[in-house]
């Protein structure tokens, strides 16, 4: 077994009267995407800075490839590299600029810095953008060259500490494809996010936290089976047919049954061990047979929205709140 | 627009994205030296991508100069040109030293942005942000000193210490405005916005430049005051750049004027170094 990228334990940080992060015990392995999933306030970016050596612990270890995070900081700090929540590029300066300037940093002489910075504008598409200030950019850009930045050295590993938030739908999905390419070159990336989908499709094993805490750790397919073995959704064609169904699924299934925002939509637990599809199938057999039309039905493994709320007794985000 | 070409046709191709990251040998990390090069290679980006921020470096000088000379000038020595003589090496010390308090304005603005915690994690020498910074604040009150320089000689200013004593003079003064800038590095650490950053700063330099032997002879001072000019470094200093450009150096003055830089960049250096890990 190698040695973990990341191991932490009874990590604090206390701001005020807020106790930020609050006795965190983590232990992410090298060579993956591990997700620390949780709300806005739950302690993940304030972890992050700890680990990238930004900020000081309270109290608790933190390793990071067995460097003491305070320390042997510079030692982690030769090996990591962070892109934080809002962009960690100069906004005034250009986009190669930026990128030049980082490399010299890191010690490349200038006609090498110059070649490395072109090369990465050419592969992450930022070549015509190359000439201008970064402030000029798309967020999508911004994103991209943020990320080029981090990735100057190859980074052993990667933070990303809310890669995706507040880009559209093709910018979230261009910074996941360039998360695996660099997770498929070896470099370990710790990502924070409040999105369950992104840690879900992302991520190998995932942390959730909630108030500073560790709460469920695994991978995203034990985090859901620990929550319920699935749920069978349907959709009927009529609205008014609802709380009939509802009173066949909760009488067939035994379970409460969840009605969604969507006013023809309806979802139930389903329990049974080893005969999910059974029971859902005899559920929807009791709706044919008091001629219910379903226009829509799947069985599904829970979503983690639904395993946060399960853990947390809270749910994940305002905007699932009010569904 | 190219906004758009760039947004929509950019899809991450694997192999490309995957020979970028190839593992060429990381270089050896630079020197501080070289780090603080490149800070300082920053600075003079900012000032090109920036250029209104060189106003404070050319319209305040030139104010003052205008100012004092003519305000003055008459009533404190018979005329402005002859004030000037007096006058200039003073002025142009107090207007540096005015200017050396926008760099913790800007010190202070920069910590709040996102690339702070890129450099603050970079395995590189911890000053070279700092010192990078002050470097290109060194090259901003070369310009200031030259600027009031240039007027002065245009206004009739004569320095008898010629080209070599006025050089002398304006380097003092920017080994003095680099450590003196190290007050404001801390202060635009430790601040919690800009404003109250620059409140601070007109706190310390209005007194300090005006209670100093920038504008009169100290001499013509109550004994009290005479204490606090004669003790300020403000007024050591005006001392020692009055005696380069004059043609007579005061040995005893530039020694003082050197050693009392020294202190500040070790006190307040120190402190900034302390605030900016802290951070």
């Amino acid at each position: 077994m190698s040695e973990p990228a990341i191991h932490t334990s009874g990590l604090v940080k206390v701001f005020g009267d807020t106790r930020a992060v609050d006795g965190l015990d983590l232990s992410v392995p090298a060579g993956a995407v591990y997700g620390v999933l949780g709300p806005n306030g739950a302690g993940k970016t304030t972890a992050v800075r700890m680990l990238a050596t930004l900020l000081r612990p309270d109290g608790g270890e933190a390793t990071v490839f067995g460097h003491d995070v305070v320390r042997e900081a510079d030692a982690v700090r030769s090996r990591v590299s962070l892109t934080g929540q809002y962009a960690s590029v100069d906004e005034e300066m250009t986009g190669s600029e930026n990128l030049v300037l980082l490399a010299r940093l890191l010690g490349h002489r200038k006609p090498a810095a110059r070649e490395r910075a072109a090369e990465l504008l050419e592969a992450f598409g930022l070549t015509e953008a190359a000439g201008r200030q970064v402030k000029t950019y798309s967020g999508g850009m911004r994103r991209r060259i943020d990320i080029a930045a981090s990735i100057l050295n190859t980074p052993d590993l990667l933070f990303l500490d809310e890669p995706t938030t507040g880009l559209d739908p093709r910018s979230r999905n261009q910074v996941w494809d360039i998360v695996r390419v660099v997770v498929a070159h070896g470099t370990t990336v710790l990502l924070t996010t409040q999105y369950l989908e992104e840690a879900d499709r992302l991520a190998q094993r995932i942390a959730v936290i909630d108030h500073g805490r560790v709460i469920a750790e695994g991978t995203p397919g034990e985090l859901k089976s620990s929550v319920g073995s699935g749920s069978v959704h349907v959709r009927l064609r009529d609205a008014s047919a609802r709380p009939e169904a509802a009173r066949l699924l909760a009488e067939t299934l035994d379970t409460p049954v969840h009605l969604e925002a969507d006013p023809v939509a309806l979802t139930a637990r389903v329990t049974g061990a080893g005969d999910e599809s059974a029971q859902a199938a005899r559920a929807l057999g009791r709706l044919a047979e008091a001629g219910i039309v379903v226009d829509d039905f799947s069985l599904g493994q829970p979503s983690l929205d639904e395993v946060f709320l399960a853990l947390t007794d809270h749910p994940a985000t305002p905007e699932e709140a009010a569904a | 627009m190219s906004t758009t070409t760039a947004e929509t046709t950019y899809s991450p191709a694997a192999e490309t994205l995957a020979s970028v990251l190839a593992p060429a040998a990381r270089p050896p990390r630079p020197s501080a030296w070289s780090a603080s090069m490149t800070f300082g290679w920053r600075a003079m980006l900012k000032i090109k991508h920036v250029p209104e921020q060189l106003f404070d470096v050319t319209a305040f000088p030139i104010m003052m100069t205008l100012m004092f000379t003519y305000l003055f000038g008459g009533a404190l020595a018979g005329s402005p040109t002859e004030y000037l003589q007096f006058l200039l090496p003073g002025i142009m010390v107090t207007s540096v030293v005015m200017i050396t308090m926008y760099t913790g304005v800007e010190v202070n603005k920069d910590i709040e942005k996102g690339v702070f915690d890129r450099f603050r994690t970079l395995p590189i020498w911890r000053p070279s942000t700092m010192v990078g910074y002050l470097l290109g604040d060194v090259l901003r009150y070369f310009m200031a000193s030259t600027v009031i320089l240039l007027i002065g000689l245009l206004l009739g200013f004569r320095p008898q210490g010629g080209l070599t004593g006025v050089a002398l003079g304006i380097a003092l003064l920017l080994v003095f405005s680099f450590a003196f800038s190290w007050v404001w590095t801390m202060f635009g650490l430790l601040m919690r916005n800009e404003k109250s950053v620059m409140g601070v700063s007109m706190l310390v330099m209005m007194p300090l430049t005006f209670l100093s032997n920038v504008y009169v002879d100290p001499s013509t001072m109550p004994g009290w005051l005479q204490v606090f000019v004669n003790a300020s470094p403000i007024s050591h200093l005006v001392t020692s750049v009055r005696s380069l450009m004059g043609g007579t150096p005061d040995v005893g003055e530039i020694t003082w004027v050197l050693v009392s830089s020294a202190v500040l960049v070790a006190v307040f250096g120190t402190l900034t170094m302390r605030l900016y890990n802290r951070k």
